[in-house]
């Protein structure tokens, strides 16, 4: 990549942090994240804790459990274990919203005469949504160690904070889920030149369709073939990975191995960023 | 010769059956206001689309401003409203503009700049969506002017303004045009075009039908005057427009080569020779004449459809 390349890639993504950091609509879809992992994670299993409910958060588990997954400690399972079914679709709205109302808007256009090239104007709304995938994980951290803390704090516990490394891979397998579900909605809004045929198709897809896929293989072994390369099987076989097995928790799988679950994410992370780039640069702007 | 800034030769654009440019070949020199003319559906936007790359020609080429058209470095020196503003609407006037400058990698200043050329600056903090259409067209119009661009491409920019807010735009488009700018107006406002514009390209059905200057495209002005006696008349407006530019047309009345702004001249002539002049007519088409005649669409000031 040349330098003036690389400068357009620049100022468009400075563009595009712009206008999304100040889209209500972004910080809504982070907001609601956020309330769903402190709901799901914390809220719901401190309840059931405090009032001795043992079937209220978990079938079956003890209460000294239910505390031990609200302590520091477990920050590595809380922040990814909301992600392969609530985060990855809030993402996927994300990315569907930020490439598809640009059509709907006439801004595609605009931009597209303001000078940058395609590649670069693209580029940059790509590495836009990116810094806000990060930013979502970045906030359910520090949400996460800001509540476990002061539960820890309130019951008395002694504070153990997770492994540095633990707490780095579920970061950042947090945060490929997170992306593999930003880009192919993004990829979705450009194909379908609006969001919402594209957020209606995606969730459509991610919450209801792979479930059903995944249940229609566990009968026929041609199915099952498919179903583990699908984005859904290897973002909760990721997850299921950094958490060591499904959990309890809708989405999180142990369909395929770690390694192929992280590889076929990484993959869809390359092929949606590609797809959506090589579309936009051929396609007329009506 | 003037440089030419655009140039293109055979474009031609077709989806499916449907021919939507069909081997338009035009030129725009430099420091002109070039009138693009056509009624809804012509042809128009989807031509400077191809100038813009937006859309890629099915057959033909264009050049902008010596390169082929489409090129970012190039796509960089134009400024361009085409098919009305598109914005983000819940951002303001002025984060809309900070956000388009920032892909041009230019300063705030710029954005403010542009802001009072558009008279938007008080309004600038207002969320798009809150404007009224001829606030959005203004914005579109600042949004293209941002970076000073060397050809500015203005489809329709009066749509939506009021009859204030289309002198104002006609006025901002004849100051950029005395300052060198070159210009590409769409328009299917007749009176605009024949104000402002040097040059137009009338298109129709996707074929540039004429391309000219405004007034060979509307031909000679003359006027027709009535007055006796014929013969004294005819000796004194021939000492103003040459015995080639007189004619008898019959009933004591002679057909002048000469511009409407003539006809007082051409009465105090005629009245100090003792000439009785009964009538004095000037015949002069207006572009909006000519254009219907050409498209042989249905007359009106507008050619809404």
């Amino acid at each position: 990549m040349n330098t003036l390349s690389l400068r357009a890639l620049t100022n468009s993504t400075r563009a595009e942090l712009l206008r999304l950091r100040r889209w209500p609509a972004i910080w809504v879809i982070i907001g609601t994240g956020q309330a769903l992992t402190l709901s799901f994670g914390y809220v719901f299993n401190y309840v059931a804790y405090k009032t001795g409910d043992e079937n209220f958060a978990e079938d079956g588990a003890t209460s000294a459990q239910l505390l031990a997954e609200l302590m520091p400690s477990a920050i590595p399972e809380v922040i990814i274990s909301g992600l392969p079914m609530f985060g990855g679709a809030l993402a996927m709205v994300i990315g569907a919203l930020v490439a598809g109302n640009g059509f709907g808007w006439g801004t595609w256009k605009t931009v597209f005469t303001q000078g940058p090239s395609r590649g670069a104007a693209v580029g940059g709304s790509l590495a836009a949504v990116t810094v806000f995938v990060v930013a979502m994980m970045a906030a359910t951290l520090v949400l996460c160690t800001g509540v476990s803390v002061a539960i820890a704090a309130s019951e008395g516990q002694t504070i153990t904070m997770p492994a540095l490394a633990d707490l780095a891979s579920s970061f950042g397998a947090g945060f490929l889920v997170l992306e593999m579900w930003a880009l192919l909605g993004f990829l979705v809004g450009v194909l379908a030149k609006g969001p919402a045929l594209a957020v209606g198709l995606g969730l459509v897809w991610s919450l209801v369709v792979e479930n059903l896929l995944r249940g229609v293989g566990g009968l026929l072994s041609g199915v099952e073939a498919v179903t583990a390369a699908l984005p859904g099987t290897a973002g909760g076989s990721l997850a299921g990975a950094i958490v060591g097995g499904p959990n309890g928790t809708p989405g999180v799988l142990d369909a395929v191995s770690g390694e192929r679950a992280l590889i076929t994410v990484a993959a869809y992370v390359v092929i949606a960023a590609i797809a959506a780039m090589v579309v936009m640069r051929r396609r007329d702007l009506t | 010769m003037k440089e030419l800034v655009v140039e293109t030769d055979g474009l031609t654009k077709r989806y499916g059956d449907r021919l939507a440019v069909d081997r338009v070949s035009m030129t725009v020199k430099r420091g002109e206001v070039y009138g693009f003319l056509g009624p809804n559906g012509a042809g128009k936007t989807t031509t400077l689309r191809m100038m813009l790359g937006l859309i890629r020609p099915t057959a033909g080429s264009a050049s902008v401003l010596g390169r082929p058209a489409g090129r970012p470095d190039v796509i960089a020196r134009i400024g361009a409203l085409i098919e009305g503003p598109g914005f983000y609407p819940y951002l303001s006037g002025r984060d809309n503009l900070r956000t388009m400058a920032r892909y041009q990698g230019l300063p705030g200043t710029e954005v403010d700049r542009v802001l009072e050329m558009v008279d938007l600056a008080d309004r600038a903090k207002d969320a798009f969506k809150g404007y009224s259409l001829g606030m959005k067209q203004r914005l579109g119009v600042a949004a293209a002017m941002l970076g000073s661009p060397d050809l500015l491409v203005l489809d329709e920019p009066t749509n939506g303004l009021d009859p204030a807010g289309m002198a104002d735009m006609r006025a901002l488009v004849v100051s950029l045009a005395a300052a060198g700018q070159t210009v590409i107006l769409s328009s299917h406002i007749l009176a605009e075009v024949q104000e402002i514009c040097d040059r137009v390209g009338v298109i129709n059905h996707g074929r540039l039908l004429r391309e000219s200057t405004v007034a060979e495209l509307r031909g000679r002005a003359t006027l027709q005057v009535r007055a006796t006696p014929e013969d004294t008349a005819l000796a004194v407006v021939m000492q103003m427009a040459g015995d080639e530019g007189v004619r008898r047309v019959g009933n004591e009345t002679l057909e002048i080569d000469l511009p409407s702004s003539a006809a007082p001249e051409v009465v105090r002539r005629l009245v100090s020779r003792s000439v009785d002049v009964h009538e004095i007519t000037a015949a002069e088409r207006s572009l909006e004449d000519v254009f219907f005649e050409m498209t042989g669409t249905d007359t009106g000031k507008e050619l809404v459809s």
